[in-house]
């Protein structure tokens, strides 16, 4: 059953076309990497998924929801796909654990204790429930972003987009990002990850979209994608980040 | 030189310039300071909206205020209120307005336009990305503007707003053309009635010049004071 699914999404900024006749689908509980050189439209597309980015040719669905019918109640759509940042976007003026109330209090209607509590849980999760006082520029980048997965969980997602979730970290904190998200796929959790590190890809992914200049060249299993890439930009792509 | 000036005027009026002047002055300053930021944050809001005649109409009025004298628009709002009253109201006669409401009318929707470029200048300081974050988590515009955008906006330009609610305490005096008694206007009855427009006018400056000095000060202690812990 396909979680979300984008038939010939299309968009432009002005004249310029960022994407092109996009179209794939994730299922419940499939993990797709998303790779591609930088500019190639794929922190746009994952955007497209929740509507952060208006398309105007295309259609995308999630859970049977039509992200672009003017009839859809799009805040609530939207809470139920978690998304989790390049830059983290923790808000900088709450404590952690504000961060996690936040839209559990507001958009779920949870009581205060019951969404502190539950924030606790996942803050947990990441190993950072003794951080939870503290304000998001008291962090590591690695942490910001485990607590920045943490409240995208809290809103108990029936799916979470990944944008370049370790792109903006130092490299010896790439991992313990990684490992929160390999721990999740692990558990069946849909996820939709925009990322270089192919290293994640082989572990969990179970399919990888390639992507050029705006359109989708390739859609493949793991393992065919890694194994015998059909397409020479792919192979070119593979060649210069593998190398490595 | 100063042998012929009478010093103790101002020690007889003083219960009469604080208790009378400065409270108006005051009064005057918080309520339009506060009105003044509502309105100027609405004011931003309309200006950094996509719906095109929503930002004109704003951006329209912001530059009509910035670019009168105050002076004029007390005058204008002096005489004009009763009758956009009327007109409100649906009444045939002019409605009493009484210059303090008035004055506050004035200063509050002069100084929304300024506050409103301090506000747009703060939001517009605030990454697009937390603005992402909060539709992502499910946050409808109001509540990401509220929650996320405006408490750090408001963060940002508090030593902006704050030395604009400065120049607002000064401009106070301007209601004397209206010839309400504000601290000025107090100062200066009790100068013309007692020829002692020197000492009078002096002592104004001096009292002037201290209050501002000192929440200059404060502007700058509060600023780091409310700085977010963690963020340089």
């Amino acid at each position: 059953m396909a979680m979300i699914e984008m038939k010939g999404v299309s968009k432009w900024y002005g004249t310029f076309q960022v994407l092109t006749n996009c179209t794939t689908n994730v299922d419940k509980g499939e993990v797709v990497v998303v790779c591609g050189p930088s500019g190639s439209g794929k922190s746009t597309l994952i955007k497209c998924v929740n509507a952060l980015e208006p398309f105007q040719k295309g259609n995308v669905v999630v859970d049977g929801i039509s992200v672009d019918d003017p009839k859809t109640d799009l805040p609530k759509l939207r809470s139920r796909i978690g998304m989790v940042f390049q830059n983290f976007e923790l808000f900088p003026h709450m404590s952690v654990s504000d961060n996690l109330a936040l839209a559990q209090v507001k958009v779920l209607n949870r009581p205060r204790d019951e969404a502190a509590e539950r924030g606790m849980r996942y803050l947990d999760r990441v190993g950072l429930r003794e951080h939870a006082h503290k304000y998001p520029g008291q962090l590591s980048g690695g942490q910001q972003q485990r607590v920045a997965i943490a409240r995208a969980l809290s809103m108990d997602p029936i799916a979470m987009l990944f944008d370049e979730p370790t792109s903006a970290l130092d490299p010896e904190m790439i991992n313990e990002v990684l490992d929160v998200m390999v721990q999740l796929a692990q558990e069946g959790m849909t996820m939709m990850v925009v990322t270089h590190e192919m290293g994640f890809a082989r572990k969990v992914a179970h399919r990888v979209i390639f992507m050029d200049k705006g359109e989708i060249v390739e859609d493949a299993k793991k393992d065919d994608f890694f194994g015998k890439p059909r397409s020479e930009r792919a192979v070119q792509f593979l060649s210069k980040i593998l190398h490595h | 030189m100063f042998a012929s000036f009478d010093w103790d005027v101002i020690q007889r009026s003083l219960p009469y310039l604080f208790k009378e002047g400065m409270t108006f002055t005051l009064t005057l300053t918080a309520l339009a300071m506060f009105f003044g930021i509502i309105f100027g944050t609405l004011l931003a809001m309309m200006r950094l909206s996509s719906f095109k005649v929503l930002s004109y109409v704003a951006g329209a009025y912001v530059n009509l205020m910035r670019s009168v004298p105050l002076v004029l628009v007390i005058f204008w709002f002096y005489f004009l209120v009763p009758y956009i009253g009327a007109w409100i109201l649906q009444q045939n006669e002019p409605i009493k307005v009484g210059a303090f409401l008035s004055s506050v009318i004035t200063f509050t929707m002069f100084e929304a336009a300024y506050y409103c470029e301090i506000m747009r200048a703060g939001i517009q300081s605030i990454p697009r990305g937390q603005v992402w974050a909060g539709y992502a988590l499910g946050l409808n515009y109001w509540q990401t503007m509220g929650n996320v955008v405006l408490p750090q906006a408001f963060r940002n330009m508090m030593p902006v707003l704050l030395t604009q609610t400065i120049i607002l305490f000064q401009d106070t005096s301007l209601v004397y053309v209206l010839s309400i008694t504000d601290f000025l206007g107090a100062a200066s009855k009790v100068a013309q009635r007692d020829g002692r427009l020197v000492e009078m006018y002096l002592f104004v400056a001096v009292v002037y010049f201290i209050i501002c000095y000192l929440l200059s000060y404060l502007v700058k202690r509060l600023q780091v004071r409310i700085a977010v812990p963690g963020k340089i």
